[in-house]
């Protein structure tokens, strides 16, 4: 088979909505495409631990304290099948830490914003996460098979993660005035990076529609940014909070609502380094892998031994 | 009646104040699955210090009102008990003040490096598999239940701690001596663990457990555990005590600001 008939095979199966797998021939670009944002998705669980990490130690109850830890917990498992699904692709966890730690591979941008009360708990989970499954569950079927199924998994746990943050928000919404304020504080500074994350528009997204074409994407960035703020909108109402945008309006017509400018100023260089905790997330990460170094090395010494001695063993035996 | 509530209290600090620790890894783990792993264990302690808690609160509600009241130096619990209001988990948790914690020092010594956070959990993981084997036999029936329960997980956590102490052990040289070192420093506060309070004596037999009877059969885990990893048991006699009673190191004080802020900067309300 020539190249030409290998590529008329994987456009077919794509046409046909069948998986393409670990061992199916693929072209180098969709490969490329593929772990560059499997990776960026499973670096951006593994630096998104960070924000939320950051109250687990002064959550307010005991139920609450657990909870959290559960899920940012959840958040390592999530990076955990994620970098399992780009190693398929031929690129092994630790080159795609060093890109992390370089700064050549990229993360969500929300997580450089800081998490400075108890309602950012809620927020996260609401409106970020809220935001994520927005993606994540149109990724349940994009066409390479192991990520996929790692969407499949993720997305039922995100569910519940975005439960659980609106519950927060709504416990303290129904509290005291000051627990409100906490509640509208957290929400202004959230809503707008999270509209920020379903990416830039479609019309300053150049890898939108060879994405679409491979069937990696299922809906554009525009898309699903609107059908978030359609959602979330009704259940802003239930908590009895505004959305700090005045030009959000129902718009009878299109049967959406309308929604302001996004800040992509902000947002360019806030993905660029130039947000509040970009250098603190990094440095973070590079520091626990640093640090960790000679554990992983112990580890690995250990194992060798191990082997060794149970070879020694059985030539003995033999 | 006292002596139960206190010595259940010392189980939930131990559990609350060692999870509390633990859960200040996550997300800086050295490897992202032992991150997941600790975390784990930190849930398990948590899910421990809430029944214990619970049972605690119960206990001390049905108390009658004059004997309530004195049982705690905490200004703002006591408040609640002369308004008559009864107490739950969280009160006990984020109302109290390091003086009425009654946790063992070695649960509130800090992570330190991967060795240290290691050498702590084997010596008290490795007590309370002996002590939860022993409790599941208890008289009170609540603490019995905990117990049971903890055993279960206890028995993992045992395994798992003991194993990064040999993996550590007999790894590199670098991860030898730093295993060694966290093996000594922290020694001298696996003595408290076997020294018993008033209140376990009052306990011990029935609803509680004779610690100092558990020491022989500690020591032999350890020793096993510590040869296997080509380490050697730290030498030195002279052992911390004071956690169970109340008199605590520096480092309690900081978990506990940390740990209560909100509930002491917003008090009497529901989050």
């Amino acid at each position: 088979m020539t190249v030409r008939d290998f590529q008329e095979a994987f456009d077919e199966k794509i046409d046909k909505e069948i998986a393409i797998e670990p061992r199916d021939w693929m072209p180098d670009n969709y490969r490329k495409t593929l772990i560059r944002q499997i990776s960026q998705h499973a670096h951006s669980e593994i630096v998104g631990m960070l924000p939320e990490g950051n109250w687990i130690t002064r959550a307010p109850s005991l139920r609450r304290k657990a909870v959290l830890l559960a899920k940012v917990q959840d958040e390592a498992g999530h990076g955990l099948y994620l970098y399992s699904a780009a190693e398929t692709l031929g690129i092994s966890r630790d080159e795609m830490y060093d890109q992390l730690h370089s700064g050549k591979a990229k993360y969500s941008s929300i997580f450089n914003y800081p998490t400075t009360t108890w309602a950012d708990m809620g927020a996260i989970g609401w409106l970020v996460d809220g935001a994520a499954i927005m993606n994540q569950v149109a990724l349940c079927r994009t066409s390479y098979g192991p990520y996929a199924r790692a969407m499949v998994r993720i997305c039922k746990e995100e569910s519940f993660h975005q439960r659980q943050g609106f519950e927060i928000l709504l416990q303290m919404s129904k509290g005291t005035e000051i627990q409100r304020r906490m509640v509208q504080d957290a929400i202004d500074r959230w809503w707008w990076p999270s509209l920020m994350m379903f990416g830039p528009s479609d019309d300053n997204s150049p890898n939108t529609a060879q994405s679409m074409r491979w069937r990696v994407k299922r809906f554009t960035n525009d898309e699903l940014r609107q059908r978030f703020v359609d959602v979330t909108v009704e259940q802003c109402k239930i908590l009895g909070m505004t959305l700090p945008d005045p030009e959000l309006k129902w718009n009878e017509e299109k049967g959406h609502y309308d929604f302001g400018a996004i800040n992509w100023e902000e947002f360019w260089n806030v993905v660029n380094g130039n947000g509040p905790c970009n250098k603190e997330r990094l440095e973070a990460r590079a520091k626990a892998w640093e640090n960790g170094k000679w554990v992983r090395d112990a580890a690995f010494a250990y194992s060798e031994k191990r082997k060794e001695r149970s070879g020694s063993k059985d030539s003995k035996a033999a | 009646m006292k002596n139960q509530i206190l010595y259940t209290l010392q189980l939930s600090d131990n559990a609350l104040i060692y999870g509390h620790r633990l859960s200040e890894w996550c997300g800086h783990g050295p490897i992202l699955e032992q991150d997941i792993a600790l975390t784990n264990i930190s849930l398990d302690y948590l899910g421990q210090a809430r029944s214990f808690y619970q049972h605690a609160a119960n206990l001390f509600n049905a108390l009658p009102q004059a004997e309530k009241q004195g049982m705690f130096l905490s200004v703002a619990l006591e408040e609640k008990i002369k308004k008559g209001e009864s107490i739950d988990e969280d009160d006990l948790a984020y109302l109290r003040d390091g003086w009425d914690f009654r946790n063992l020092l070695i649960t509130e010594q800090p992570n330190g490096d991967w060795a240290t956070t290691i050498a702590r959990a084997f010596y008290f993981d490795t007590f309370n598999y002996l002590f939860y084997t022993q409790l599941k036999k208890s008289t009170d029936l609540q603490l019995a239940a905990v117990a049971e329960k903890s055993l279960k997980e206890v028995t993992y956590h045992k395994r798992w701690s003991a194993e990064w102490v040999i993996r550590l052990g007999d790894g590199t040289n670098e991860s030898h001596v730093k295993m060694q070192t966290a093996l000594n420093d922290l020694w001298p506060f696996t003595g408290e663990m076997f020294r018993m309070t008033d209140a376990e004596k009052d306990m011990a037999g029935n609803a509680g457990v004779d610690t100092a009877a558990l020491y022989d059969l500690w020591l032999q885990e350890v020793a096993a555990v510590v040869d296997e990893a080509t380490l050697k048991m730290p030498e030195g006699a002279w052992m911390q005590d004071g956690g169970k009673n109340g008199r605590h190191s520096e480092h309690l004080g900081y978990i506990l600001a940390e740990l209560q802020f909100i509930q002491r900067a917003y008090p009497g309300m529901e989050w």
